[in-house]
C-alpha cells in the first residue's frame, strides 16, 4: 500500500508541484514559440507524452543495466543519453509514418522538434538524480508529460483571448506571454507544501 | 578588421540569443535567482558554445550532410561533460544549486543553432569570434537579469549586501515566478526601446 501512495506522491509532484514548465522551466522553447496556436500546442502535448514515456523506460535500462555496473555514469550519461532519445525519435518517427498515417500527421512535425527538447533530457536526468525504480520512473514520466500538457493548454487558452485584448503594442507576442507565465507560476506556487 | 568586430557585435545585440531570437530560454530563467549561478552558467555555456563551435568548424569539411545534426550532438555533449566535470570539482556547492541546468547545457537550441548556422559553414577563427559573441550576448542578459533579481529579492549582489539593512527584500523576486516577469519587462522594454529608434530616423 505504502509503495501505491508514493506512487501517487510521485505524480502529483512531477504533474503540479513541480510542474515542469512554471516551476522547473524546461521545455520553454516549444512552451512560448507553439502557444500561438491552440491545435499546435495539443499536437506537441501528444507527441511530448508519448516520446518522454518511451524515453524514460529506455533510458532507465541503460542507465542501471550498462552505465552503472561499468561504473561509466559520470561522464558516459549526457552522451549516450541524448544519442539514445535522438534515434529513439527518428525510430517512432519512421514506425508512425508507415503503421498510422493519421497519427503520424498530428503529431509528425512535431516530432523532430522534440528530439532536442529538453524536457525530455531532463526528466531522464531527473530519474537518474533521484534513483527512481522502473515504476516510478514511469510514472514520473507520465506526471512530467502531463503537467507539460496542462501548463500548454493553460497558456495557449489565455493567449488566444489575448489576441482580442488591446496591449501596448511593444507587450504584444512574447513578452505578454513572459508575463502571463510569471503570473501563471505565481498559481502553481500555491501548490508547493500539498506534498511533504 | 571591421567585418571581425561585426561578428562579434552581432551576437550582443542585433540577433541577441535570449532576447530577440528567444531561443534556449530554460536556463535564463531558471539560474537566475542569484548571481553566483547566473556566472557559473555563463562559464559553462560560453565553454560549450565556443569550443564546439571551433571544433564543428574545423572538422565541418568531413562531416557528411546527411548525419551532421548527430555529430554536432556528440561534440556538444563531450564538451558538456567537461564543463560539467569542472564545475563539480571547483564550485560545488553552486553547482548543486544547478546541476540539471549544466547538464542541459547539451541540448541547448542556441549553441545546436549556431554549430547549423554558423559553424558549419564558416572558417574556425569567424567561429571563434561567432562564439565569443553569442556567449557574451547570453551572458550578459542573464547576468542582467540575475543582478536584479538578486538586488531586490535579497538586498545582495553576488552575497555583498548593497541594499540598507531597513530595506524589506521582496521575496517574490528570488522565487520561479519572477523569472518569468523580469525577463517578459526586459523584452518589452527592449522592443519599445527598438521602436523608438525606428521613429527617431524616420
Amino acid at each position: 500500500m505504502s509503495y501505491l501512495t508514493d506512487l501517487l506522491k510521485i505524480f502529483i509532484a512531477s504533474m503540479v508541484v513541480n510542474n515542469i514548465i512554471l516551476m522547473q522551466f524546461l521545455g520553454l522553447c516549444s512552451y512560448i514559440g507553439l502557444t500561438d496556436n491552440m491545435s499546435a500546442s495539443i499536437g506537441m502535448g501528444y507527441a511530448v507524452t508519448f516520446v518522454t514515456v518511451l524515453a524514460a523506460a529506455v533510458t532507465w535500462i541503460i542507465d542501471h543495466w550498462i552505465l552503472i555496473p561499468f561504473n561509466l555514469q559520470p561522464f558516459l550519461e549526457i552522451v549516450s543519453f541524448i544519442l539514445v532519445i535522438g534515434s529513439l525519435v527518428g525510430l517512432v518517427e519512421i514506425y508512425l509514418k508507415k503503421m498510422s498515417p493519421n497519427l503520424y500527421k498530428a503529431m509528425g512535425i512535431y516530432l523532430p522538434l522534440i528530439a532536442t527538447n529538453c524536457l525530455i533530457l531532463g526528466v531522464t536526468f531527473v530519474i537518474s538524480m533521484h534513483r527512481l525504480d522502473f515504476i516510478q520512473a514511469l510514472v514520473e514520466a507520465i506526471g512530467t508529460a502531463l503537467g507539460y500538457f496542462m501548463a500548454m493548454l493553460i497558456l495557449a487558452g489565455i493567449r488566444e483571448r489575448l489576441r482580442n485584448s488591446e496591449l501596448p503594442e511593444f507587450f504584444q507576442g512574447k513578452a505578454i506571454a513572459y508575463i502571463v507565465s510569471g503570473i501563471a507560476a505565481l498559481a502553481f506556487m500555491g501548490f508547493q507544501g500539498m506534498i511533504k | 578588421m571591421k567585418d571581425k568586430l561585426k561578428i562579434i557585435w552581432n551576437g550582443i545585440v542585433p540577433s541577441n540569443p535570449v532576447l530577440i531570437l528567444a531561443i534556449g530560454l530554460c536556463s535564463v530563467v531558471a539560474v537566475t535567482n542569484f548571481v553566483k549561478n547566473a556566472l557559473l552558467m555563463s562559464f559553462a555555456f560560453s565553454f560549450v558554445l565556443i569550443l564546439s563551435e571551433v571544433i564543428v568548424s574545423s572538422i565541418r569539411k568531413w562531416i557528411p550532410d546527411e548525419i551532421r545534426v548527430p555529430i554536432f550532438v556528440v561534440v556538444i555533449a563531450t564538451f558538456t561533460t567537461i564543463a560539467a566535470l569542472l564545475s563539480h570539482a571547483y564550485f560545488p556547492s553552486v553547482y548543486d544549486a544547478i546541476k540539471l541546468y549544466i547538464l542541459l547545457v547539451v541540448v541547448n537550441c542556441i549553441i545546436i543553432g549556431r554549430a547549423e548556422a554558423f559553424a558549419y559553414k564558416n572558417g574556425v577563427f569567424d567561429s571563434l569570434l561567432d562564439g565569443i559573441g553569442m556567449s557574451l550576448g547570453y551572458s550578459w542578459v542573464i547576468i542582467t537579469i540575475a543582478v536584479i533579481r538578486e538586488l531586490f529579492g535579497n538586498g545582495t549582489i553576488a552575497n555583498i549586501r548593497v541594499m540598507p539593512h531597513i530595506y524589506q527584500p521582496a521575496l517574490i523576486m528570488i522565487l520561479p515566478p519572477a523569472g518569468f516577469l523580469v525577463l517578459g519587462v526586459l523584452v518589452g522594454w527592449l522592443e519599445w526601446s527598438l521602436k523608438k529608434k525606428k521613429e527617431a530616423k524616420k
